[in-house]
C-alpha cells in the first residue's frame, strides 16, 4: 500500500470517530432512522467503530513487517508554530498493535451495548462519549508530538467521568470525581515535565527526541531526572503503579460494563505506552536512575494487587468480583512496569506483550462479570456463591466455562496470552540493564513470581466458587430444586448470539497470541532494540 | 513664534481613532437620549453597538503597528500614545469584550429598567477609557486611563436603582478602588520626584542610573505602590475584596465586564509599567507579582470551590471567584518577565491567555443572563438539566466551562495554560509552576461540578411553560463567543502566536 494511503488510514482512524461523536447527536437522516432513534444511534456506534477497526487493520495489513521499528504512515504538519507544536502522526510496531487492540475493543464495546444497553440516560450521548473516548486512545498511541500526546490524553477524561458518573452502578459520582481527579492531577504534573523537556531540548517531536535529544544540546542529568520524574507521575497515576492505584478499583466497580472493559483494556495502556515511549528513549539517564524505584514499586504493586484479590475472595469478605477484577489489574500491570522498569529489551518487550494480553483477558473478564451481573443482579462473590459455590458450569455451561478460561489465561497459564508478557517481563527483571543493581532486580524478581503464584491462588478459587459447587440438586437438573436445602440458584441464561460476536475474538486472540507470540514480538522487538539503543 | 509651534505636538488621528470613536459615540448617545421619545430607546442600544463595532474597526488600518503619537516636539523617539502591536491587541480585547457586554445589557436594560441614555453612555465611556490605557506610554496618561476606565464603572455597579446590594457594591467598589488609586498616584508621583520623567522610556532610563543613589528608596517605594494601583484592577489578592459583593450587586452584564474590560485595563497597565517602566528593578516586581500570583490563584480557586450550589447568587459568586482565580494566571507570565532575559516572550502568553479568557468568560456569563431570565436567583442548581430544555446553550456553556478549566474539547483553554506554564517554566519559576498546577485541578473541579450539573436530568417533570424565545442579542452573544471559542479551538496559532512574537 502506499504511503498517501496508509496516512490517510492512519489520520482517519483518529478522526473518524470524532465526527461520528458529532454525528451521532445530531437526529439521523431519513433513511437510517431504524426502529427508534435508540436504536439508530446505537446501531451508528457500532458502523463508525467497525469503520474504525476496519481502518486500522487495513493499516496493520499495510505496515511495513520487515521494518517494524521505522514511522510509518507518518504525518507531520505545523498546528501551533508559535509553541512549535506540529500533528506529527504516525505508527511502529510498539504503537500498532495497541492501535489496533483499542479499535477492536472498542468496535466490540459498541457492539455488546447495540443488545445491552446500559441503563442510564439516552444512549445517544453514550454513543457519542464512548466515539470521543475512542479518539482520543487512538490519537494517544498515534501521535509522535509530546504535547499532542498531552491534549490526547487529557481528550479521554472527560468522556470516561460522564460514562462512569451517568451510567456507571452504585458510587458512581464518587468514584468518578476520584478518577478524573487523581488522572488530572497525575497528568499536569506531566504536562510540567513534558514542557521543561520540550524547552530545554527545543522541539517537542518524539521521534526527533528519541534520536538525538532534539537540535539543543543533549539534556542534562538533573533535567532528566526531574522530566522523568514529573512524567512519571502522571504515568504511572493512569498504569497504575502502587501506590497511586487507588482510583482504580473504584472507577472499575462502579463504571459500566462497557466503561470498565475500555478502563482496563486501553485506558490502562496510555501509561505504560507514554513509559515506552517518553520515559525510556527521551530521559534514559533520569529513567536510568529512576528505575529500581520503579521496579519495586511495581513489585510491590504485583504483591499487594494479588494480597487485596485473596482478601477479596475470601468467604465471608463480601468481595465484589469486579473489584478483584480490578485489583487483578494493579497486579498485572505492575509486571508491565517491572519489565518497563528492567530497561532491557527483554523486559521492554514483555511488557508490551503482556499490555496487549491483558488488555484482551481483562476485557474479556470485564465483559463476563458485567454480564454476570446482569444475570444475577449481583457481583457479590458471596452472594452468588452461596454456600458451596455459584456452579456456573451446571447453571450455564458455555459461560462458566469462558470465564474460567478467562481466569486460567490471567493466570498466566503458558499456551495463553497472560504467559509470555510476564515470564519475558521477569526474565528482564532476571538481568537488568547495565548499571542497575542486579540484587534488587533479583529480588523485584522473586516477588513478582511469588506474586504469580498469588495470583494463581485467587484466580483458581474465582474459578472455584464461581464456576464449580452448587448444591447436589444443581448438579443434576435444575427440576430437582425442591429437594435441596435451599431453593437451587435458578438457570441463567448461557451466551447469547451477540455474546458470542463480542467475545469470541478475544478468546480466539489469547489462544493465537499464546500459541504464536513471534507475531507479537517480531514487530515490537526491532522497534524497543532501537528506542532503547538511542534511536541508532 | 517658532517656540510657541515647537510646543504643540502632532496628533496623528488615526492612530487614536479606537479610544475617539468610542468617546465620540458615548457622547453622541448621552445627547441623542435628550431628543429621544421613550418608545425609541433601545435605537439608543444599537448606536452604541455600532459604535463599538466602528471603534474595533477603525483598528484595521493600524494593523502595522508602527505608528506612534503625542511625541515630545524636540524628541521624536519619546510619545505618550503608541499603537503598537500590543496595545492593538489589548484594544481589540476590550472592545470587543464592550461589544459582547452591549450585547447582553440590550434585555437585561429591557428588564430591568435601567436608564438607557445613562448605562451606554457611561458603558462607551469606560470602555474609551479602557482602549486609551493599553497605548499610553507615560505614566500620566495611564492614570488618566485608569480613572476615565473606572468611574463611570461604580456607576454602572450601582445603576440598579433601589436595590440595596447593587449600591451597597458599588459603594465597596469605589471606596476600595480609589483608595487604590490614591495609593498608585502616591508612587507615581515618588517616581516623578525621582527620576523627572513621566514617559516610560524616560522613567526606565532614569531608573537604571538615578542621578542620586539616595533616592533609590523613593523609587523602588514609587515602583512598589504603582503595582498597587493595577492590582487592584486585575482583583489581585490582596485587593480583591471587592469583587464577589461588586459581581453580585452590579448588572450581570456589567460583572462581565468588569471581568474582562477590567482585568484588561489592570494587567496592560501592569505590564506596561512593569517591562516598559521599571526593568531594572525587574529584581523588585518579578518576585512580588510572582508571590501574589500564587496567591490569587489559590485564594480564588479555593473560593469558588467553597460555593453552595443552592445558596442564590452561587453562579455568579462562583463567575466572581474563578475570575480572581484567573488573574492569578494572568499573572504569572508578567511575574516570569521579570526573571527572563526576552521579557517581551513572557507577555505574550498574558495577552494569549487574556483573549482566549475573555471569549469564553463572557460566553458564560451570556449563558448565565439568559439563565437568569427565567431564574433570577442565579444558584448553580437552577442549571440542572439545562441539556433537556436548551440542548444547546447547555453544550455552549459545558464548552465554555472546560475552556476556562482547560480540558479538551476546550482546546484553546488548554494551550493557553499550556504557554502560561511554559512562560513559568522558562523563566525556572518552577514552584510557581507547580501552585498552579495544583490550582489547575482544583479549578478543574468546580467547573466539572458545574458542568455535570448541566447534563444531569431535571428532577422536576418537565415544565409546562411554554419555552421562551431567546432574545436576538443575547443569541448573537453566545454563539460569537462560542464561534470564538471553537475556531480558536481549531487554530490555536491565531492567539497563540503572540505568545511567539515580541509585542512591545
Amino acid at each position: 500500500m502506499n504511503h498517501t494511503a496508509m496516512q490517510i488510514l492512519l489520520a482517519g482512524a483518529v478522526v473518524l470517530p470524532l465526527v461520528g461523536a458529532l454525528a451521532a447527536l445530531l437526529p439521523a437522516p431519513p433513511g437510517l432512522k431504524g426502529k427508534n432513534p435508540d436504536q439508530a444511534v446505537l446501531r451508528h456506534g457500532v458502523t463508525v467503530t467497525a469503520v474504525v477497526l476496519a481502518a486500522s487493520l487495513a493499516l496493520a495489513a499495510g505496515f511495513d513487517r520487515g521494518h517494524p521499528a521505522r514511522m510509518q504512515a507518518t504525518t507531520d504538519i505545523s498546528w501551533i508554530p508559535a509553541l512549535g507544536i506540529r500533528i506529527h502522526l504516525g505508527v511502529d510496531g510498539i504503537s500498532l498493535p495497541l492501535l489496533v487492540l483499542t479499535a477492536l475493543l472498542t468496535f466490540l464495546c459498541a457492539l455488546y451495548s447495540y443488545f445491552k444497553m446500559p441503563t442510564g440516560p439516552s444512549p445517544k450521548a453514550f454513543v457519542a462519549l464512548l466515539l470521543v473516548l475512542e479518539s482520543g486512545t487512538l490519537a494517544t498511541f498515534a501521535v509522535l508530538d509530546l504535547m499532542l500526546f498531552f491534549l490526547a490524553f487529557e481528550m479521554v477524561l472527560i468522556p470516561m467521568y460522564f460514562l462512569i458518573a451517568r451510567w456507571g452502578g452504585a458510587q458512581k459520582q464518587a468514584a468518578a470525581w476520584k478518577f478524573i481527579l487523581y488522572t488530572l492531577l497525575g497528568s499536569v504534573v506531566m504536562l510540567l515535565g513534558l514542557l521543561l523537556i520540550g524547552l530545554k531540548s527545543g522541539t517537542f517531536d518524539m521521534v526527533a527526541l528519541a534520536t538525538d535529544n532534539g537540535p539543543k544540546a543533549q539534556l542534562s542529568h538533573t533535567v532528566q531526572l526531574i522530566a522523568v520524574l514529573a512524567v512519571g507521575i502522571g504515568l504511572a497515576v493512569k498504569s497504575p503503579l502502587w501506590p497511586l492505584h487507588s482510583w482504580l478499583p473504584d472507577a472499575h466497580t462502579a463504571a459500566p460494563t462497557v466503561g470498565s472493559v475500555l478502563l482496563a483494556g486501553v485506558l490502562l495502556k496510555m501509561g505504560t505506552y507514554g513509559f515506552v515511549r517518553i520515559a525510556l528513549p527521551i530521559t534514559p539517564e533520569g529513567m536510568h536512575t529512576l528505575a529500581p524505584y520503579l521496579a519495586a514499586l511495581a513489585a510491590v504493586g504485583i504483591i499487594y494487587g494479588s494480597l487485596a484479590c485473596l482478601a477479596l475472595v475470601r468467604k465471608g469478605a463480601k468481595g465484589d468480583l469486579k473489584r478483584l477484577i480490578a485489583y487483578s489489574s494493579v497486579g498485572h500491570m505492575g509486571f508491565v512496569l517491572l519489565g518497563i522498569a528492567s530497561m532491557t529489551p527483554t523486559g521492554v518487550n514483555g511488557a508490551l506483550f503482556a499490555n496487549i494480553a491483558h488488555g484482551l483477558i481483562t476485557g474479556l473478564l470485564f465483559f463476563l462479570v458485567g454480564a454476570l451481573k446482569d444475570r444475577c443482579g449481583s457481583t457479590d462473590i458471596d452472594t452468588l456463591a452461596g454456600a458451596t459455590g455459584a456452579a456456573l458450569y451446571g447453571r450455564a455451561p458455555r459461560f462458566g466455562g469462558l470465564l474460567a478460561f478467562g481466569a486460567v489465561a490471567s493466570l498466566g497459564l503458558p499456551g495463553l496470552a497472560g504467559f509470555w508478557g510476564e515470564m519475558l517481563a521477569m526474565f528482564g527483571a532476571f538481568r537488568p540493564a547495565a548499571g542497575l543493581s542486579r540484587p534488587a532486580f533479583l529480588t523485584f524478581m522473586a516477588l513478582a513470581g511469588l506474586g504469580t503464584l498469588l495470583t494463581a491462588a485467587y484466580l483458581l478459587l474465582v474459578v472455584r466458587r464461581v464456576c464449580m459447587g452448587g448444591t447436589l440438586a444443581a448438579g443434576t437438573a435444575p427440576a430437582a430444586d425442591t429437594a435441596a436445602p435451599r431453593p437451587a440458584a435458578p438457570v441463567i441464561p448461557d451466551l447469547a448470539r451477540y455474546e458470542y460476536a463480542a467475545w469470541s475474538p478475544l478468546a480466539a486472540l489469547t489462544v493465537l497470541a499464546g500459541l504464536w507470540p513471534a507475531a507479537l514480538l517480531g514487530l515490537t522487538n526491532p522497534a524497543v532494540q532501537q528506542l532503547l539503543g538511542g534511536g541508532k | 513664534m517658532s517656540s510657541v509651534t515647537s510646543l504643540v505636538q502632532s496628533v496623528d488621528w488615526l492612530a487614536i481613532a479606537p479610544p475617539t470613536i468610542a468617546a465620540a459615540v458615548a457622547l453622541a448617545v448621552l445627547v441623542a437620549d435628550l431628543f429621544l421619545p421613550a418608545a425609541r430607546k433601545p435605537l439608543l442600544g444599537w448606536i452604541a453597538t455600532a459604535g463599538l463595532a466602528l471603534a474595533a474597526l477603525s483598528l484595521l488600518p493600524l494593523l502595522d503597528g508602527h505608528r506612534r503619537t503625542f511625541c515630545l516636539t524636540g524628541r521624536p523617539d519619546v510619545c505618550s500614545y503608541a499603537a503598537d502591536h500590543f496595545a492593538l491587541v489589548i484594544q481589540f480585547l476590550v472592545l470587543a469584550g464592550a461589544l459582547l457586554t452591549a450585547l447582553l445589557s440590550v434585555d437585561t436594560i429591557k428588564d430591568h429598567d435601567l436608564p438607557t441614555g445613562e448605562y451606554w453612555f457611561l458603558l462607551l465611556s469606560s470602555a474609551a477609557g479602557a482602549a486609551l490605557l493599553p497605548a499610553s506610554r507615560d505614566l500620566a496618561t495611564l492614570v488618566i486611563a485608569l480613572e476615565v476606565a473606572s468611574l463611570p464603572a461604580f456607576a454602572l455597579v450601582g445603576l440598579r436603582r433601589g436595590d440595596r446590594l447593587s449600591s451597597e457594591a458599588a459603594l465597596k467598589f469605589f471606596l476600595s478602588s480609589v483608595a487604590a488609586t490614591a495609593v498608585m498616584l502616591l508612587g507615581v508621583s515618588f517616581l516623578y520626584a525621582a527620576t523627572g520623567n513621566l514617559h516610560l522610556s524616560r522613567v526606565a532610563h532614569a531608573l537604571a542610573a538615578l542621578p542620586d543613589p539616595r533616592l533609590a528608596t523613593l523609587a523602588s517605594a514609587g515602583v512598589a505602590l504603582t503595582l498597587v494601583g493595577f492590582a487592584f484592577k486585575t482583583a489581585a489578592v490582596p485587593f480583591h475584596f471587592w469583587v464577589p459583593d461588586t459581581y453580585v450587586g452590579a448588572p450581570l452584564p456589567i460583572a462581565a465586564y468588569l471581568s474582562v474590560v477590567g482585568k484588561a485595563v489592570g494587567f496592560s497597565g501592569l505590564i506596561l509599567v512593569t517591562v516598559q517602566g521599571f526593568p531594572s528593578y525587574a529584581n523588585v516586581w518579578g518576585p512580588a507579582l510572582a508571590v501574589l500570583a500564587a496567591l490569587t490563584m489559590t485564594v480564588g480557586n479555593v473560593a469558588a470551590l467553597r460555593q453552595d450550589p443552592h445558596r442564590t447568587h452561587s453562579a455568579v459568586r462562583l463567575l466572581a471567584w474563578s475570575s480572581v482565580g484567573q488573574a492569578g494566571y494572568l499573572l504569572v507570565p508578567i511575574a516570569a518577565a521579570g526573571y527572563a532575559h526576552d521579557p517581551a516572550h513572557a507577555i505574550g502568553s498574558t495577552v494569549a491567555y487574556a483573549l482566549m479568557y475573555g471569549a469564553v468568560n463572557l460566553g458564560a456569563f451570556a449563558v448565565a443572563a439568559l439563565v437568569a431570565r427565567t431564574s433570577p436567583a442565579h444558584r448553580i442548581a437552577d442549571y440542572r438539566g439545562l441539556y433537556a430544555r436548551r440542548p444547546l446553550v447547555a453544550l455552549a456553556l459545558g464548552f465554555f466551562l472546560l475552556c476556562l478549566a482547560g480540558l479538551p474539547p476546550g482546546i484553546i483553554g488548554l494551550f493557553a495554560k499550556v504557554t502560561v506554564f511554559s512562560a513559568a517554566v522558562d523563566a525556572g519559576l518552577g514552584w510557581l509552576a507547580v501552585v498552579m498546577a495544583v490550582n489547575v485541578v482544583i479549578a478543574l473541579y468546580y467547573y466539572l461540578q458545574w458542568t455535570a450539573v448541566l447534563f444531569r436530568a431535571d428532577g422536576a417533570p418537565a415544565a409546562e411553560t411554554p419555552r421562551a424565545r431567546i432574545p436576538a442579542p443575547l443569541t448573537a452573544a453566545i454563539t460569537l463567543a462560542a464561534a470564538l471559542g471553537i475556531a480558536l479551538s481549531g487554530a490555536p496559532q491565531l492567539v497563540l502566536r503572540f505568545a511567539s512574537g515580541a509585542l512591545l
